[in-house]
C-alpha cells in the first residue's frame, strides 16, 4: 500500500476553494442584511436574512450531527464494512463543535431580541393584556423560556461531549502499535450504544424545540424523524461526495469499489425514508383536515408551491431513478451529480420548513440570498472537515475489523 | 473419438482456502460447474462466474404490475363503481385524492415485488414441494463447503494438485464417464 497517501495534505487549492466560498458567502449575508426589507410592514426585522442565517448554521450543524450518529450506528451495529471510511466520517462530525457555536450564538441573539425567528421570544408573549401576548403560547410557554435553554444546553452538551470522545479514542487507538485487547474498540462500542439512546431522544426533541418551535402556534410528531432522515441523508451525501473526491485525487486506494457501492445504496435507501416521513406527515395532515394542523401546509401551498413541489421531486424522484441500478452507485461521477442535486435538495426542504414561519407571505421565491448563505456556510464546512482530515492518518490503525473492510466485496 | 470426463469433488473446512483454491483453479482455465456451501459467501458468484442476477428486473416488472392493479382496482372501488364521500373529500376524481391512494398503492407495489420475486426465485431452482435435495454431499448443509467440478483427463489431473495444494480437506474423484462425441467425421476414401 501506498503509505504517503496515507496521509491527506490540505492543499492550498482546496484551502482557497473554501476561501472564496467563504467570501461569497460573506459578502451576499452583509449585501442581504443591507437589502433584505418588506415595505409597509414594520413587524418585519429583517426576517428573512436572519432565517437564512439560521438555515445555514442548522443544515450542517445537523449534518456533522447525522455524521456522528452514523458513525455510533456503525460501532453499535459492530458494522464492518465502513472502518476504511472511518476516518471520513470522523472528519464531517469535526464541524459539529463549530456548527452548535453558530447555533448558540443565534440563540442568545434571539433571546437578546435581536431577530424574531422564534415568536415564544418575544417580552410579554404569556402576559396577558401585552400587545405580544398570545393565549396559545402562553397555554404552553412552560415549555419554553428557561426549561427550553436547560434542554438545548443539555443537547449541546451531550452531543459535543459523544463526538469528541468518539474520534479521541479513535486517535488515541491510533498511537498503540498493535491493540491487543481491542480496548479503544469496545471503548467506542459502548459509546456509540449510549449515543444511540441519547440521539434517539435528543434527535426528536431538539426539532421540536429548535425548528417545530418557530411556528410555535403548530404540531406535529412526525417532525422528529423527518428533521432526523433529513439531517441522515445530507450527512450520507457529504460522507459520499468527500469520499469520490479523495478517489478521484489519490486518496484512499484502500477503500473498495464495494464500500462506495454501499454508501450509495445508504443514499438510496434514506431517500426514501425521507420521503416516506414527509408524506406521511403530509398524508395525516391533509386527511385529517384538523385547522390548527392544516395551517401549517396552507401557507406552503399558498405561497411556497414552488419550492414544496421541488423539493419533493428533487429529494424523491430524483434519486430514485438515479439510482436504482447498480452500475450507477457504482460510478462515481453518477454519485457526486445526484450527491450533489439531493444536497440541495435537503437544504431547500430547510427553507422551506424554516422560512414561512418567519417570513410568511412576504416570500418571493429563491433567489441569491439563500444561495449566498449557503455558500458561506458551505466554505466553513469543508474548510473545517478538510482540516479536521489532515490532522490524522486516512485509515485507522488499530480496528479489528480493518482486513474485514480492506477486503470488503459485494 | 470419445472424452472421459471425471466428476470431482473438492472439500473444504473454510472458505477462505476455497476461495483461493477457485481463483487458481479459474485461473489455470478450469470451469467450475457448482460449489455447495452452507452459507452465503460473498462474492463467490463472481468468482466462479457467474452472470449476474436478473431479478432485479423481474422486481421492477412486478412492481410496476402491483402498481397498476392497486390504482386500477382504486380507480374502479373508490371513483368509478361507487364514489364516496370519505372526511369531507369526495372522490370524483382520482388525481384529486391521490394522496389518500398512496399508502395502498405503496403496498401494492412492495407486495407483488417481494412475492414475483421469492416465487420467481423458488421457480427457477425449482425449490418447489416435494423436490429433491441436489447436494452430492449432506455435509454441505453443516460445516463443510464442496467444489464440484467436471472435467476431462488432463484438467482432472491439474484440477486435483491445486485443491490439494490448497488445503482441501478432501479430493474425491465421484465419477467417470465417456461422453461420445456427437457428430463424427464420416471417413471419405
Amino acid at each position: 500500500m501506498n503509505t504517503e497517501k496515507l496521509n491527506f495534505i490540505f492543499s492550498s487549492k482546496a484551502k482557497l476553494a473554501a476561501f472564496i466560498f467563504m467570501a461569497v458567502g460573506l459578502i451576499s449575508i452583509i449585501v442581504m442584511f443591507l437589502t433584505d426589507h418588506v415595505e409597509g410592514d414594520d413587524n418585519y426585522h429583517l426576517n428573512r436574512a436572519w432565517s437564512n442565517l439560521f438555515a445555514g448554521c442548522f443544515f450542517f450543524m445537523a449534518l456533522s450531527l447525522a455524521a456522528a450518529f452514523f458513525l455510533g450506528l456503525q460501532y453499535a451495529a459492530e458494522a464492518g464494512w465502513s472502518t476504511t471510511i472511518k476516518r471520513v466520517i470522523e472528519a464531517v462530525t469535526m464541524y459539529l463543535p463549530w456548527g452548535l457555536s453558530f447555533m448558540l450564538l443565534l440563540f442568545i441573539l434571539g433571546q437578546m431580541h435581536v431577530h424574531h425567528i422564534y415568536h415564544w421570544m418575544a417580552d410579554g408573549i404569556s402576559t396577558p393584556g401585552n400587545e405580544h401576548y398570545d393565549k396559545i403560547i402562553a397555554d404552553k410557554i412552560g415549555y419554553f423560556g428557561i426549561f427550553w435553554w436547560i434542554r438545548t444546553i443539555l443537547y449541546m452538551v451531550g452531543w459535543y461531549w459523544f463526538t469528541m470522545k468518539l474520534r479521541k479514542n479513535s486517535l488515541d487507538a491510533d498511537k498503540l502499535d498493535i491493540d491487543i485487547n481491542n480496548s479503544y474498540h469496545w471503548k467506542n462500542i459502548k459509546l456509540g450504544a449510549w449515543f444511540m439512546v441519547l440521539f434517539a431522544v435528543t434527535s426528536s426533541t431538539a426539532s421540536w424545540d429548535w425548528l417545530m418551535s418557530i411556528d410555535t402556534h403548530w404540531f406535529s410528531t412526525l417532525f422528529g424523524w423527518y428533521i432526523f432522515s433529513g439531517m441522515w441523508i445530507s450527512a450520507l451525501v457529504a460522507i459520499t461526495i468527500l469520499l469520490v473526491w479523495l478517489k478521484k485525487i489519490g486518496y484512499m486506494e484502500f477503500v473498495t469499489e464495494s464500500t462506495v457501492h454501499d454508501m450509495g445504496k445508504w443514499m438510496f435507501a434514506i431517500s426514501f425514508l425521507w420521503t416516506y416521513l414527509y408524506f406521511s406527515q403530509f398524508m395525516l395532515i391533509w386527511y385529517a383536515d384538523i385547522p390548527e394542523e392544516v395551517v401549517y401546509f396552507q401557507t406552503r401551498w399558498e405561497s411556497y408551491k414552488a419550492l414544496m413541489w421541488t423539493v419533493f421531486f428533487v429529494n424523491f424522484a430524483f434519486p430514485m431513478v438515479m439510482l436504482m441500478s447498480r452500475d450507477c452507485k457504482r460510478n462515481f461521477f453518477f454519485l457526486m451529480f445526484v450527491g450533489t442535486i439531493i444536497f440541495i435538495g435537503h437544504y431547500l426542504d430547510l427553507i422551506m420548513i424554516v422560512m414561512p414561519g418567519t417570513v410568511g407571505n412576504h416570500w418571493t421565491g429563491l433567489s441569491w440570498m439563500e444561495f449566498g448563505t449557503f455558500f458561506f456556510f458551505l466554505g466553513v464546512f469543508i474548510y473545517v472537515v478538510l482540516n479536521a482530515l489532515s490532522k490524522a492518518p486516512l485509515l485507522v490503525k488499530n480496528h479489528p475489523f480493518l482486513q474485514e473492510s480492506i477486503h470488503h466485496s459485494t | 473419438m470419445t472424452t472421459n470426463k471425471h466428476i470431482i469433488h473438492g472439500i473444504f473446512g473454510d472458505e477462505v482456502p476455497m476461495m483461493e483454491a477457485i481463483k487458481k483453479l479459474r485461473a489455470s482455465g478450469i470451469r467450475i460447474k457448482d460449489v455447495f456451501s452452507p452459507m452465503p459467501v460473498h462474492g463467490l458468484d463472481s468468482l466462479i462466474g457467474i452472470p449476474r442476477t436478473r431479478i432485479a428486473i423481474c422486481a421492477f416488472i412486478y412492481g410496476l404490475t402491483g402498481l397498476g392493479l392497486a390504482t386500477l382496482m382504486m380507480w374502479y372501488m373508490m371513483i368509478s363503481d361507487w364514489p364516496n364521500d370519505v372526511g369531507g373529500k369526495p372522490n370524483w376524481q382520482y388525481y384529486f385524492n391521490i394522496p389518500a391512494f398512496i399508502p395502498i398503492t405503496f403496498e401494492s407495489t412492495v407486495f407483488c415485488a417481494a412475492h414475483g420475486m421469492a416465487l420467481t426465485y423458488f421457480l427457477r431452482c425449482w425449490l418447489v414441494p416435494g423436490a429433491k435435495a441436489k447436494n452430492p454431499d449432506l455435509r454441505t448443509t453443516d460445516d463443510k463447503f464442496l467444489v464440484y467440478l467436471d472435467l476431462n483427463d488432463v484438467q482432472a489431473k491439474t484440477a486435483k494438485i491445486i485443491l490439494k495444494e490448497n488445503g482441501a480437506e478432501e479430493v474425491n474423484q465421484v465419477k467417470s464417464y465417456v461422453v461420445e462425441p456427437k457428430y463424427t467425421l464420416e471417413e471419405t476414401h
